[in-house]
């Protein structure tokens, strides 16, 4: 469903939605193609998906094309996302020159004419060879601070052929002698995982993932990953425990075909043991009105994070109006206003601490979700990403 | 025109001007105190204006403890909450320039490190890391030819009007006073409005709370009049 514009008025800052209109003069007729790796799954689908028709109903050319490739180019891109994290990943001669055909081929299959070509994360990252005319950015969705050195000498040679570069906090950059631009992800208020939903509509979906509303809840939403740290929520929620009669449901997409994910969601089960107050729940992919309902559920929640790619289920939470306890991974605590918003914090005890202490001041709840939601309406909008492209295609595409 | 002619038409419009930032990092980090310092003298005046001046325009309705990226910095990452006092009380607004501001800071870190026997470092926080904005002017199409229409669109208009009038004209563009209380000086002619807006302190909350006081002086001033 395609959301206008003007729908935005009622949720936005004042103004804004005018803002962008008058913004969005300053390039009207101009073109921008947007590539990415996949259409459906990951957050720059997410935010494509709904960005390119906003940008096309402002009269700005907008495309979104996506790259296609072999099993095995996807194979060696998922070991190369790992590297660029951190992971220590073997990736062979071969496999980077399954990188360099996938990358050739479609560049010179892919219509790339526009002024702003615009390059979301490494998969696609090596068309920049084939360059022809327009602006060529690259917008790094990952946390490059800490990459596996041979994994980014490799992709570093793209990157240097870009105009500019866009990470979403400076500590996720690399050195690059070229323009970084900074920008941060945003959740659109109105699609399905944020968008309002009436009483008994939570109620239900909350029932039909069978976890009782009979408690407060502590909520972490994350994928069953290490850095997500779903062991250290548990520890948490025990500390909490002994003072609150409480709930922690810890809900993540599936683990299928995914052997860490598997093997973290069988720690937390044993870590979980019989306590009947654990919920583990795995969701379907794009699971968005259950995660929106249970986030509206929730009485605070919990963001348990050792490192985060930024982690927008921060302001999705309080764009509900809730609390949010995080770890101190970088994009958490660039959401998180300390002791305003919630709290970010440096350990499972620390967590445990501030859940106890919201718990204990049901005032301190509503106050700072208060504050959580509207600071979420001034900073972590789709609609103030939306300005943040429409600036730099402004900024960066040929007069 | 005088001063009790608050609904006069002016002969000259006002036509309000918002703006949207881009950050862009510089790639240099600060890890201690020093190295602040040091950096502080030469990063492009532009990245002084970003954690000084454009601060307002990214943080437009919380207000934040302290009041620049430097003293939030010291208190939250580093945990020197004296330096951090001493560097919250800078006023950008008692500086003609942004390099007497840059001065300033400087001094200041210079001052509390001669001081110290060591230098305060972070240790669990994050570094400081330089950036610097561009500033895209938008014209928004929204003008005022009254003192009553000036009320109306400040009350309605994007809050990066009031920053781009209120910070930008003023300091980056070295404009002599804020846009506004120049158009009511010159365009409505009313002398004593405009030496109030002009005594608006800018820097003592957040863009929302700016809008609030600008609107609170227009309404106090029409309904003398």
């Amino acid at each position: 469903m395609t959301t206008a514009l003007d729908d935005y008025r009622e949720v936005s800052p004042k103004g804004t939605v005018d803002f962008l209109y008058r913004l969005s003069d300053l390039v009207k007729g101009k073109s921008v193609v947007h590539v990415s790796a996949v259409r459906y799954g990951g957050g720059a689908a997410e935010l494509l998906r709904r960005l390119v028709p906003m940008m096309t109903a402002l009269g700005v050319e907008a495309r979104w094309e996506v790259i296609a490739g072999t099993q095995e180019f996807f194979a060696v891109v998922k070991r190369l996302t790992d590297a660029l994290q951190g992971r220590d990943e073997k990736i062979t001669e071969d496999m980077y020159q399954t990188f360099r055909e996938i990358n050739e081929r479609n560049a010179k299959t892919l219509s790339l004419e526009a002024d702003m070509i615009m390059i979301h994360d490494h998969q696609p990252a090596g068309m920049v060879e084939y360059r022809a005319s327009g602006a060529w950015l690259w917008r790094c969705h990952l946390d490059l601070s800490q990459p596996q050195r041979r994994a980014w000498t490799f992709l570093r040679r793209y990157a240097l052929k870009y105009d500019a570069a866009i990470f979403s906090l400076s500590s996720f950059a690399q050195r690059l002698p070229i323009p970084k631009f900074l920008m941060y992800p945003s959740i659109d208020p109105l699609s399905p995982k944020n968008r309002e939903m009436t009483r008994s509509e939570i109620n239900q979906i909350v029932d039909r993932l069978g976890i009782p509303r009979t408690k407060p809840m502590i909520l972490q939403v994350a994928k069953f990953e290490r850095f997500k740290d779903p062991l250290g929520a548990i520890q948490a929620y025990r500390i909490v425990k002994k003072h609150h009669d409480c709930r922690l449901v810890l809900a993540g997409s599936g683990v299928m075909h995914d052997p860490e994910g598997e093997a973290v969601l069988a720690e937390a089960r044993e870590a979980a043991g019989r306590d009947p107050d654990i919920h583990l729940v795995q969701l379907p992919p794009e699971a968005d009105l259950e995660i929106n309902a249970l986030q509206r559920t929730a009485t605070v929640v919990l963001q348990k994070s050792i490192r985060e790619g930024f982690g927008v289920t921060v302001s999705e939470a309080m764009w509900k109006g809730k609390p949010v306890v995080g770890g101190n991974a970088e994009g958490i605590a660039a959401q998180i206003i300390d002791e305003v918003t919630g709290y970010v914090v440096h350990s499972a005890e620390g967590a445990g601490f501030r859940l106890r202490h919201l718990l204990n001041n049901p005032g301190l709840i509503a106050r700072m979700g208060a504050a959580g939601r509207e600071h979420v309406r001034r900073n972590f909008f789709i609609t103030r990403q939306l300005g943040d492209f429409l600036t730099l295609m402004k900024i960066m595409s040929p007069q | 025109m005088t001063q009790q002619t608050g609904h006069k038409i002016s002969d000259s419009t006002f036509a309000f001007i918002g703006c949207s930032e881009v950050q862009e990092s510089l790639g240099q980090q600060a890890e201690d105190e020093k190295e602040l310092a040091e950096l502080v003298e030469e990063v492009p005046l532009d990245s002084i204006h970003f954690h000084t001046h454009s601060y307002f325009l990214r943080h437009r309705f919380i207000e934040r403890a302290y009041p620049n990226d430097f003293s939030q910095w010291v208190v939250m990452q580093v945990g020197d909450h004296v330096l951090g006092e001493r560097l919250a009380v800078v006023d950008p607004f008692d500086y003609p320039n942004l390099e007497d501001l840059r001065e300033e800071i400087i001094s200041i870190i210079d001052d509390h490190l001669s001081r110290m026997s060591t230098i305060p470092r972070v240790v669990f926080g994050e570094p400081f890391h330089f950036k610097r904005s561009r500033i895209l002017e938008v014209p928004i199409g929204l003008e005022a030819r009254s003192l009553g229409e000036f009320r109306q669109v400040v009350s309605e208009v994007d809050v990066s009007a009031i920053y781009f009038h209120m910070f930008e004209a003023h300091f980056r563009l070295g404009r002599e006073e804020s846009d506004f209380s120049a158009w009511i000086r010159s365009g409505l002619d009313l002398h004593e409005l405009a030496d109030r807006i002009r005594s608006i302190n800018p820097y003592l909350g957040s863009l929302e709370r700016l809008r609030s006081s600008l609107i609170t002086v227009c309404d106090e001033f029409l309904a003398r009049v």
